[in-house]
């Protein structure tokens, strides 16, 4: 680790402020990346702004048709939720019970690691991401690899995730790490049928042609002759884009079962 | 005996009450007052030539007390860090030992080679001043792969092909001759995956030197403290071997590992004299997946020849053995001495011939691993035995069966020198197939194949050799050191009694075990047996833990001192009874005599030897204190038959094991739930080694697989519930007719697991690890 401030924000106000009078801050919520990154000396902020003491950050609360997660609240947190199944199991398997009881929502979609579970449930489940400023549609916020809509010092503050009529999300885990090499919501909302796919790509991405067959016919033999373009999905050591073009379907099939079941 | 902790008795560990709640005394437990911090500079290029260093601006930032280089520790006399075992090439000319300075000079060979090392007042002054030290590199072509190693560019100027050497073992003209009159020839192209280690605790040391006494003392993570003193004081010149006292406190697994003697102890132990203050060092996680050694990294080209009934006639082994980029402490007998002799297996094959040619990569030293050599061996064999029989179109319980070496036929001499002293490989085979339920596994299979998924079954018949032994033969093999193993066992006044041994427990069990053995001998109560060891300065010279050589080499060394404790109280005792001692009985704790019916108990004639009032002086010295040397006459032949039943996703090429049986032949077992915890560990090292463990570099020799986030270490959650049992032919030389047990799960599961891998996907051969990646491809490129 960098020497660096650690400067607590008791506001989303302050915070805001904290950030934009460094010259290089960054903000921390759960801190499961960046704390692993601070202690091998990849990161050297100046400022590390901690959002944890924020009053209303970590509430979460539901209507018949909105669940509405604040965005410190915990992986485990949202794993005890009931409103979402598909939402709590997701949540239930990301990493490990240690991550689970200091990763948050928000720092993992501000995050934005392409092989993270959230952004599956967020375009699948169509979701919207509130900040200090603003609301941006789940579907305009995954721009690129760990880059998203949001601006410099702008912070999430919670996440509202309409209640779909069913939904189901089935993960395919990297062996080492736990992380998704693909993972595959499926949803059938007010809005349609929606599908979101993490871990194949450089971001989160719906994929359109299972969506349309869905809508046909909700059913995993719909998907049986659906070509998935894998030109630009990730390659790596633990799999080859024709792998992880293959796991999207499986893993789509996987959900679809679970769905109907 | 006492059944509750007597030999045989499932006691639980004493060690562990530390252990859980915390109370463990690990290397980096240990502070001493003045204490600094050491950080060493590690090379991020595979190979490359060192123009210059430049420490100045590390010196300068705060709290940095000094930085230094390799050319001050070679200035100083220090020495390389040596390979302790020479083995011959096949024209008899010694191997290549390269030049091996703990701190690179001119030349780094690897990513992660220490170039420099920082001493300051705290870690963090440490790590600064490390970020700060300069070094102009000359970045050279490196080498990496290890089947094309010996026609790549040359790493070290004394060794042309990158050759450390070119080995045989066995009569090759009489293998050719096999071959020759053969129905049936099986090949075999495979590699044997590089591991990392990964003890839960990492390296450490703690180096200090008191210049009143001039004594130095290193607390570091050593299986064999007396080997790091002896190799330190006698080849590397840190230290007189008189000064040097090394200490392995409470230290968190080794697995091989911990065995050798590394840059960092060397580094900090020598420095520590120069500062005049104490070094800790402790790796990062990070650190030790860059400079551990690694293990296994073989490739080999294997021929079966048999006849067309499945009788083995020969086995032809070519193997390339990946060295990494210096000889580590005994690399050279781990491809060699520790694998080409296991390759009997358990089978009576007639002839065998092994050529193993060791090459030079830009990769971390690799050594011993859990097996050393023998999980290698059984991989060729049991690999290539179980292909052979479906290519006969036989059952390979069967073909096994028909080559098993017969229990009359012991003791047997395998062609690649070995002499097995005892063993029934077809009762394991027998009970394996019972408890794996082998007459429900068409239904099973049935059920997958039904289900759409892919059944299959693999088993494997391994040997292991432990207790490497003895001094005289493995001397006369290379080996720069005996390997008997030290015991004294001093009674104290009231009939306590405190054991040294020169063996050492990081993991195992031995202050549990070797306290039942003791009490259980003598007839005393368990607790009032201590254990101590790892601590030069208070046990004899013994050789240390590695290879499962504890029971079977220190406990017979325990067992030895016993010996001559209950001489001596006999003796003792014969006075008490006046009579002579060949008229006094022990038994049960008790000495008697038939003359008398008052038995002694051993408390009394403790408090007798120490409080000598009833006997000659001058016949007999007074105290109840013995010490023992002993001495292997063979090798210990542990055996088993696994068999591993898997069923495959095709749709993701997930593997699962559906059931994995264990039967090993380990002899005596002093504490049956001891010696199924090491089953149970070595199974899951064997099993991660099979489908989730895979230790890569890339092409320029960046460690791909450094972390927890790409290196797959199994978890709880990647095992089945294991059946373990066990048979028993007790080892017929030494006199606790006991094998040992450590390595036996790691060696024998992977060609368990991939037999069954191959059965079930009906292909010759998946590399390991048989990932669900590898796996899929492998179904896509027979679909």
């Amino acid at each position: 680790m960098y020497t660096f401030n650690f400067r607590r924000a008791s506001n989303l106000d302050e915070a805001r402020q904290i950030h934009q009078s460094s010259s290089d801050a960054v903000y921390v919520a759960g801190g499961m990346t960046l704390i692993p990154s601070l202690k091998l000396r990849l990161a050297s902020p100046e400022d590390v702004v901690d959002l944890s003491q924020i009053d209303g950050l970590s509430t979460i609360s539901s209507t018949d048709s909105v669940l509405s997660i604040g965005a410190m609240a915990r992986h485990n947190d949202v794993a005890k939720t009931t409103e979402i199944p598909a939402l709590a199991a997701l949540a239930s398997r990301i990493g490990d019970a240690q991550v689970r009881n200091c990763g948050t929502i928000g720092g993992s979609l501000a995050n934005n690691d392409p092989a993270a579970d959230y952004p599956a449930a967020v375009l699948g489940l169509g979701a919207t991401i509130h900040t200090n400023s603003r609301s941006i549609a789940g579907d305009d916020f995954f721009v690129d690899l760990f880059e998203t809509a949001l601006e410099d010092g702008e912070i999430i503050t919670r996440v509202d995730f309409p209640v779909p009529q069913r939904a189901a999300y089935a993960k395919f885990a990297n062996q080492a790490s736990k992380f998704a090499v693909v993972g595959v919501m499926v949803a059938e909302t007010a809005a349609g049928i929606r599908v979101g796919v993490t871990g194949a790509a450089a971001c989160a991405f719906r994929l359109s042609s299972f969506e349309e067959a869905l809508s046909a016919s909700m059913s995993a033999s719909a998907l049986d002759d659906i070509n998935v373009d894998s030109s630009d999905f990730n390659e790596d050591l633990h799999a080859s884009a024709a792998y992880r073009a293959n796991l999207v379907t499986v893993m789509a099939k996987q959900a679809v079962d679970q769905l109907v079941a | 005996m006492n059944a509750e902790t007597g030999i045989g008795a499932s006691v639980l560990r004493k060690e562990d009450a530390r252990f859980i709640t915390g109370k463990g005394q690990y290397t980096d437990d240990i502070s001493m007052f003045g204490q600094t911090h050491c950080v060493f500079v590690r090379s991020p290029h595979a190979r490359a030539k060192i123009n210059s260093i430049r420490t100045d601006r590390a010196m300068a930032i705060d709290g940095v007390i000094r930085v230094f280089t390799g050319d001050e520790l070679v200035a100083d006399g220090i020495g390389d860090l040596p390979c302790g075992w020479v083995v011959n090439s096949k024209d008899g000319s010694p191997m290549v030992s390269p030049p091996h300075p703990p701190i690179a000079t001119t030349l780094v060979n690897y990513v992660g080679e220490p170039y420099a090392f920082v001493v300051a007042e705290s870690l963090q002054a440490a790590r600064d001043g490390a970020e700060a030290v300069e070094a102009d590199f000359e970045v050279l072509e490196a080498v990496i792969d290890t089947a094309t190693a010996s026609s790549s560019v040359q790493i070290h100027e004394n060794a042309p092909n990158n050759q450390a050497y070119d080995w045989e073992l066995g009569e090759k003209d009489a293998t050719d001759a096999a071959f020759d009159k053969a129905d049936h020839i099986t090949t075999l192209d495979i590699t044997n995956n590089r591991l990392i280690p990964n003890a839960i605790e990492p390296r450490a040391a703690l180096g200090s030197y008191d210049a009143a006494s001039s004594m130095y003392t290193l607390y570091t993570t050593s299986q064999n403290p007396h080997v790091e003193r002896v190799v330190l004081a006698l080849f590397v010149n840190v230290a007189p071997e008189a000064n040097l006292r090394v200490i392995s406190p409470d230290v968190g697994g080794g697995f091989g590992s911990k065995i050798f003697v590394y840059a960092e102890e060397t580094a900090v132990i020598w420095a520590s004299a120069k500062i005049g203050r104490p070094i800790k060092w402790r790796a990062d996680r990070s650190e030790s997946f860059l400079s551990d050694a690694h293990g296994r990294d073989h490739v080999t080209k294997a021929e079966l020849a048999l006849t067309s009934d499945g009788e083995m006639l020969g086995l032809r082994v070519k193997t390339i053995a990946n060295m990494g980029a210096y000889l580590s402490t005994f690399s050279s007998s781990v491809p060699t001495y520790l694998y080409g002799t296991l390759l009997a297996g358990q089978y009576k094959t007639p002839a065998i011939y092994v050529e193993t040619q060791a090459v030079f990569t830009n990769t971390a030293p690799v050594d011993a691993y859990r097996g050393a050599g023998r999980p290698e061996a059984t991989y060729v064999v049991e690999r290539i035995v179980e292909t052979a029989a479906r290519e006969l179109n036989m059952d390979p319980v069967e073909l096994r069966r028909k080559n098993f070496i017969p229990p009359d036929a012991f003791p047997y001499q395998t062609p690649v020198a070995l002499e097995y002293d005892t063993g029934n490989y077809a009762a394991s085979m027998s009970l394996a197939l019972q408890l794996a339920d082998s007459d429900g596994y068409a239904a099973r299979k049935a059920a997958s194949e039904a289900n759409g998924k892919m059944r299959g079954r693999g088993y494997s018949c391994y040997i292991e050799a432990c207790g490497i032994a003895p001094s005289q033969l493995v001397i006369s093999l290379g080996a720069g050191v005996g390997l008997f193993e030290s015991a004294e066992v001093r009674v104290d006044v009231s009939g306590s009694v405190t054991v040294m041994t020169g063996s050492h427990s990081h993991g195992q069990g031995h202050e549990t075990t070797f306290a039942q053995l003791v009490s259980d001998r003598l007839g005393i109560p368990f607790e009032s047996v201590n254990v101590i060891h790892g601590d030069t300065g208070r046990s004899d010279y013994g050789l240390g833990t590695y290879g499962s050589r504890s029971i079977a080499v220190g406990g017979s060394a325990i067992d030895k001192a016993v010996d001559k404790i209950i001489a001596k109280g006999k003796k003792i005792a014969a006075h008490m009874f006046e009579t002579t001692e060949d008229q006094v009985e022990f038994a049960e704790g008790q000495f008697s005599f038939a003359g008398s019916n008052e038995p002694k108990p051993f408390a009394e004639i403790a408090g007798a030897a120490y409080i000598p009032a009833v006997y000659p002086l001058d016949e007999l010295e007074p105290g109840l204190s013995e010490k023992a040397f002993y001495d292997p006459k063979n090798f210990t032949y542990p055996a088993g038959s696994y068999v591993c039943e898997v069923e495959i996703d095709p749709s993701t090429g997930v593997t699962q094991i559906e059931k994995f049986v264990a039967v090993d032949d380990f002899g005596n077992v002093i504490n049956p739930m001891i010696v199924e915890g090491q089953v149970h560990g070595g199974l899951a090292q064997g099993i991660g080694q099979a489908l989730l463990e895979h230790g890569i570099y890339d092409p320029d020799g960046n460690l791909s697989t450094g972390s927890y986030m790409d290196y797959t270490m199994p978890r709880a959650a990647d095992l089945p519930d294991f059946d373990v049992d066990m048979t028993s032919t007790p080892c017929t030389h030494n006199p606790l007719g006991v094998k040992g047990c450590g390595e036996a799960g790691a060696i024998g599961s992977p060609a368990a697991v991939i037999n069954a891998v191959t059965d079930a996907l009906g292909v010759k051969d998946v590399p390991m690890p048989a990932t669900p990646h590898t796996v899929w491809e492998t179904i896509q490129q027979g679909a």
